[in-house]
């Protein structure tokens, strides 16, 4: 039996969902030697309104190209948690912003709530790379894909001149997740 | 960590784009509308680095222009729109049709009509690539399935104008053109390329419309030394126009039936245990992904489930959908339209095959339980 994760990310338009997304399924597909689709909805809006960006991974075939029952959820806006929480599995994981969403849906999820925007501008000085603490959060509390292909996808794929602030919030964002794993073993 | 350097992951349209480049295409015209955009965007930067010509034109209308005329320079010519850049396109399309030009139109299909849902996916543009223009004429549109197809298939679509003389539709969709996935990109020393037929007598000898015995004449590139007429009007082996109701009836079916001898090179389709089967799914582009998915999942249920893939939409493949429709008594046919392709197998098969249609125009993509409740329903 194959294996299929459904990850969503989900938030507003221009936070560079897409981009995760991207990045995510060429750790998996290009270095890690699995199947990844990534796959995208979003408004007609240059920036603001709804954005999502759905990564599959798989070791066999992926027919549907679109997440229906989901094992990771990252929503940075109170409307996508609400939007998008009860595509979540049972046992899923729920990944947060603490200040963005402040009303967590009461329901079997293990929920990851984390200063991720903060960490971005306080700890890094860039809002924009909210998204890469972001990612670094999903890689190491789920281990969908290893941590070196995704040092090396981040670097194919940010935007030449990045690479080195955003290795830095990505290493943000799993530090932050290993704080959160060691309150919550056992 | 394995890292096969010939994999790639690639976008839909970045594929499109990248696949012209392979097959030999060196010109693009286009105006730039959602969800085709970075075909335009990623040929404005490759195209030149071939010695190619990328221009942004003032509307759609000025770009399918362009294209008729690079082509009949000698240029392989592309241009990329979306449902409402199409239907600028129409009449400028009859015109490469009647003047058989060869050139390739890709269509990223959304929602319609007018502008609609411009960044959701839908198929609502089938009917349009088959009769969006006037007149009775023959037309050939491929669907892509998957981010390898939109590269390979745009190679098809460029030596399919070039061997038979026509424009060619990509008919694909916003799922498929924005879907990121795996792709292993061929060398250039696997992929087979064909150029438009020559003429091979001398210019002033050179009959442009000639009825020959392959319905497809030769085609001289201007600027070669071979003058001629080209014209929308009915036109005689010349090329000049005539009103003669003979000459017309004869190019006018030359025209009409001119891919009928090469219909085993055209059509193209993806075939699962069709053999002996209880139910037939019969899909193209995104949705046929679902329903592949579909498939299966009935499959596990003790369903046996039969799968057909249309590559090629347009010329219609009637002849398998005669064969296959009288093997089973339901069809299930999932497309993100109200029935277009639907109604066309209607056409062809048995009064007693029902027909179950899973549609969505609503931009979302057709998930494969929907298909499988849809038979489930029936029962």
């Amino acid at each position: 039996m194959s294996f299929r994760q459904e990850i969503r990310l989900s938030g507003s338009g221009g936070q560079g969902l897409i981009l995760v997304g991207k990045v995510l399924a060429e750790a998996a597909a290009i270095y890690d030697g699995l199947n990844a689709t990534q796959s995208q909805s979003y408004g007609p809006e240059a920036r603001g309104g709804a954005s999502r960006s759905e990564v599959i991974i798989s070791d066999g075939d992926i027919e549907y190209p679109k997440a229906e029952n989901l094992d990771i959820l990252l929503a940075l806006t109170q409307e996508a948690c609400n939007k998008y929480h009860k595509d979540l599995k049972a046992g899923g994981i729920l990944i947060v912003d603490e200040k963005m969403v402040k009303t967590i849906p009461d329901k079997d999820y293990k929920v990851v709530q984390l200063p991720i925007i903060k960490s971005a501008t306080e700890r890094l000085g860039k809002f924009i790379v909210a998204n890469i603490v972001s990612l670094g959060i999903i890689v190491k509390i789920s281990e969908v894909v290893s941590e070196e292909s995704i040092r090396h996808a981040i670097k194919a794929r940010v935007p030449k001149g990045t690479e080195e602030l955003n290795l830095k919030a990505f290493d943000e964002g799993m530090a932050l997740a290993e704080e959160w794993l060691n309150a919550h073993s056992g | 960590m394995s890292n096969n350097s010939t994999a790639k992951l690639m976008q839909g349209n970045v594929a499109i784009a990248h696949g012209a480049i392979a097959a030999g295409c060196r010109f693009f015209a286009g105006y730039p509308i959602t969800p085709s955009s970075e075909i335009a965007e990623v040929l404005s930067k490759e195209l030149p680095a071939v010695d190619g010509t990328f221009i942004q034109m003032e509307d759609e209308i000025a770009s399918i222009g362009a294209v008729v005329g690079a082509s009949i320079a000698g240029a392989k010519s592309m241009t990329a729109t979306s449902g409402p850049g199409f239907s600028l396109k129409q009449e400028n399309l009859g015109m490469a049709v009647m003047a058989e030009v060869p050139l390739v139109v890709v269509d990223v299909q959304r929602g319609g009509p007018s502008t609609g849902l411009p960044t959701k996916g839908s198929q609502g543009d089938v009917m349009q690539a088959r009769w969006g223009t006037h007149g009775d004429h023959p037309i050939i549109a491929i669907a892509p399935s998957s981010v390898e197809e939109c590269y390979d298939m745009t190679i098809r679509a460029f030596n399919l104008a070039e061997q038979y003389r026509t424009p060619v539709i990509i008919l694909t969709d916003e799922i498929i053109a924005h879907l990121t996935e795996k792709i292993e990109i061929k060398p250039a020393s696997k992929i087979e390329l064909y150029n438009r037929g020559k003429p091979n007598v001398a210019p002033e000898k050179y009959l442009p419309y000639k009825l020959t015995e392959s319905g497809i004449p030769p085609m001289a590139n201007f600027g070669e030394g071979y003058r001629y007429h080209i014209t929308g009007l009915v036109h005689d082996e010349t090329g000049f126009p005539t009103n003669d109701e003979k000459e017309a009836h004869r190019q006018l079916m030359r025209l009409n039936t001119k891919f009928d001898q090469h219909m085993d090179s055209i059509l193209d389709y993806e075939e699962i245990n069709t053999k002996n089967m209880d139910l037939l799914l019969v899909s193209y582009g995104a949705p046929a992904r679902s329903a592949k998915r579909a498939m299966k999942i009935m499959q596990k249920q003790g369903v046996n489930a039969g799968y057909l893939r249309l590559k090629t939409i347009w010329p219609f493949a009637t002849d398998k959908i005669k064969k296959l429709s009288r093997k089973v008594d339901t069809i299930i046919v999932p497309e993100m339209n109200l029935g277009q392709i639907a109604g066309e197998i209607e056409r062809y098969i048995p009064d007693n095959t029902e027909i179950i249609r899973v549609n969505h125009v609503n931009g979302e993509a057709i998930k494969p339980q929907e298909i499988v409740n849809a038979m489930i329903k029936k029962d």
